[in-house]
């Protein structure tokens, strides 16, 4: 198990598999709200669900209706269980509040493998393998 | 960060649901861009009104917010999706509108004021020089900032609305002297006019991303050309700053102002944005200005250019109720529908549901307008001066 120690920008507890991605995620245009589904054309998750994920992800881009994307997606029961970042903008932050996903930033996400178990407490984070 | 007691206070719940969800959104922001307080704001500008942008979703949080939430400081509402009194003559959905009165009345609830325009600076919210606020729609932030000298960072719906709540903001940003300077020159071959400064601001927006520009060669420009030039900059760039060698407030005080970075501006480059945001071939379904609102000024233009005139195709003026209720005092919004003008308020067309209208293409002034009718919703567009558009429109 590797701990690993991060800020808090909504404080909370979640356990789940990591999905990684190495390039930044815009949520309004970039995230079907209906499905949960990558659909950013180009973009290396592409297809895939960030549905019930601990997604993570540097940081956060595009419009400011994307924090409304996030709580769309949490009261649709198809958000993120958490998010993680390198660098968390206001965009993300402020769409954890709103929606209340457990974020935290400052994480260096290269530690992190596609599939890991990881698990979010406070300002913790853990990778079990 | 440091926080006095009655912030202290708020985010603990103590004065509601409603604070304690503000007092969070502010403090993640405080603590992300490390201010090192709050600082108290004078009015807010809440974007995020259109049910098509919310949902279902962002009505429930809006109307979670006004169960037990007042604004603490004068706010005012971006549009929304219809025109409040007329949106059944023009067709729009009637779901649409329910949906969208529902999220309007729950705004009233919260205290904000029903100006439902992305021009609050001529809808009675106008900021002074310093004063600091927090407001979202990006062209409105880059006019209060740079034409106005008043100061904001670039809020979206949630901070400003937390804001406005709270009464507060964390101070960092463009609320802070040293992030205000400019960090490239931009100068202009020649003097420009009307929609040549959209077409200018949206080549400047693209070439220098987030940097603050100060333009240099500009001798007079209106004030509806500097809300062009500033809808455009924060488009294609994301600025919500510039500044103009003797003329925008901040650049007056300072005439040393400069920037190390420096750009010529050539007249090939502005020639191809027009190519960029003209498709081929597009016989507009619908012909507009007011992106942003028009101006009173505006609505008079562009009376006079149809001289009597009727239009033959759609031809709609997009403007905020302040606006059209003057213009209906001074008989031109009766002129003007007479030509078959049909002058339209609390809305705009990128955020009603234009293609529920059966508008597959339009033709504007507004660079914003064009880009965002074609990248948001779909349309083919055209990019055209108003003389242009009003011999489109009676041709």
């Amino acid at each position: 198990m590797i701990a690993l120690k991060g800020r808090i920008i909504w404080s909370g507890w979640a356990k789940g598999e990591a999905l990684v991605s190495n390039q930044p995620i815009s949520f309004y245009g970039g995230i079907d709200p209906m499905t949960g589904e990558i659909v950013e054309r180009g973009h290396e998750l592409e297809g895939k669900s960030i549905a019930g994920k601990i997604l993570v992800f540097p940081y956060g881009k595009g419009s400011t209706v994307g924090s409304y994307i996030i709580l769309r997606l949490k009261k649709r029961g198809i958000a993120p269980k958490a998010m993680v970042n390198i660098r968390c903008e206001p965009i993300i932050a402020v769409g954890a509040i709103i929606a209340e996903i457990p974020t935290i930033d400052r994480i260096d996400i290269s530690r992190i493998r596609n599939g890991d178990l990881v698990e979010v407490d406070g300002e913790l984070l853990r990778i079990y393998r | 960060m440091y926080l006095t007691k009655e912030e202290e206070e708020m985010l603990k719940g103590e004065y509601g649901y409603a604070a304690q969800k503000s007092m969070e959104i502010l403090v993640a922001l405080g603590k992300i861009y490390d201010a090192e307080k709050m600082i108290e704001i004078r009015s807010a500008q809440i974007s995020g009104v259109s049910y098509k942008s919310l949902g279902d979703e962002g009505l429930e949080f809006i109307e979670k917010l006004a169960e037990d939430g007042k604004v603490r400081v004068p706010t005012t509402l971006n549009p929304c999706g219809i025109d409040l009194e007329r949106w059944r003559e023009l067709g729009f959905p009637e779901d649409f509108a329910e949906k969208q009165l529902k999220v309007i009345k729950a705004y009233l609830k919260l205290g904000i004021r029903q100006t439902l325009t992305c021009t609050p600076y001529l809808s009675g919210n106008r900021p002074r020089f310093g004063d600091h606020i927090a407001w979202s729609e990006s062209s409105a932030i880059i006019y209060a900032n740079s034409v106005l000298g008043a100061r904001t960072n670039r809020e979206g719906g949630p901070s400003a609305l937390a804001a406005a709540i709270a009464g507060r903001t964390p101070l960092y940003g463009l609320h802070l002297d040293e992030n205000r300077r400019p960090e490239i020159e931009v100068k202009i071959p020649k003097p420009l006019s009307g929609y040549e400064y959209a077409a200018l601001g949206f080549l400047v927006g693209r070439l220098a991303g987030d940097k603050i520009p100060l333009f240099k060669g500009i001798k007079l420009i209106s004030d509806e050309e500097l809300k062009l030039l500033g809808a455009a900059l924060a488009c294609s760039g994301g600025i919500p700053l510039f500044h103009i060698e003797g003329i925008t407030p901040e650049a007056k005080l300072n005439p040393k102002m400069s920037a190390s970075e420096k750009y010529e501006v050539g007249l090939d480059e502005v020639r191809e944005v027009y190519d960029e945001l003209n498709d081929d071939d597009v016989e507009p379904d619908l012909i507009f200005i007011g992106c942003p609102h028009s101006s009173i000024r505006e609505l008079i233009i562009f009376l006079e250019l149809l001289n009597g005139r009727a239009v033959k195709k759609k031809t709609w003026i997009f403007t905020s109720r302040a606006a059209k209720n003057l213009g209906e005092k001074l008989g031109i919004i009766e002129k003007l529908e007479r030509l078959g003008v049909k002058v339209i308020c609390d809305t705009c067309p990128i955020v009603a549901p234009i293609k529920d209208l059966g508008i597959r293409s339009i033709a504007t002034n507004s660079a914003k307008g064009a880009w965002f009718s074609r990248n948001l919703n779909g349309l083919k567009v055209r990019f055209m001066s108003i003389e242009g558009l009003v011999e489109l429109a009676v041709k």
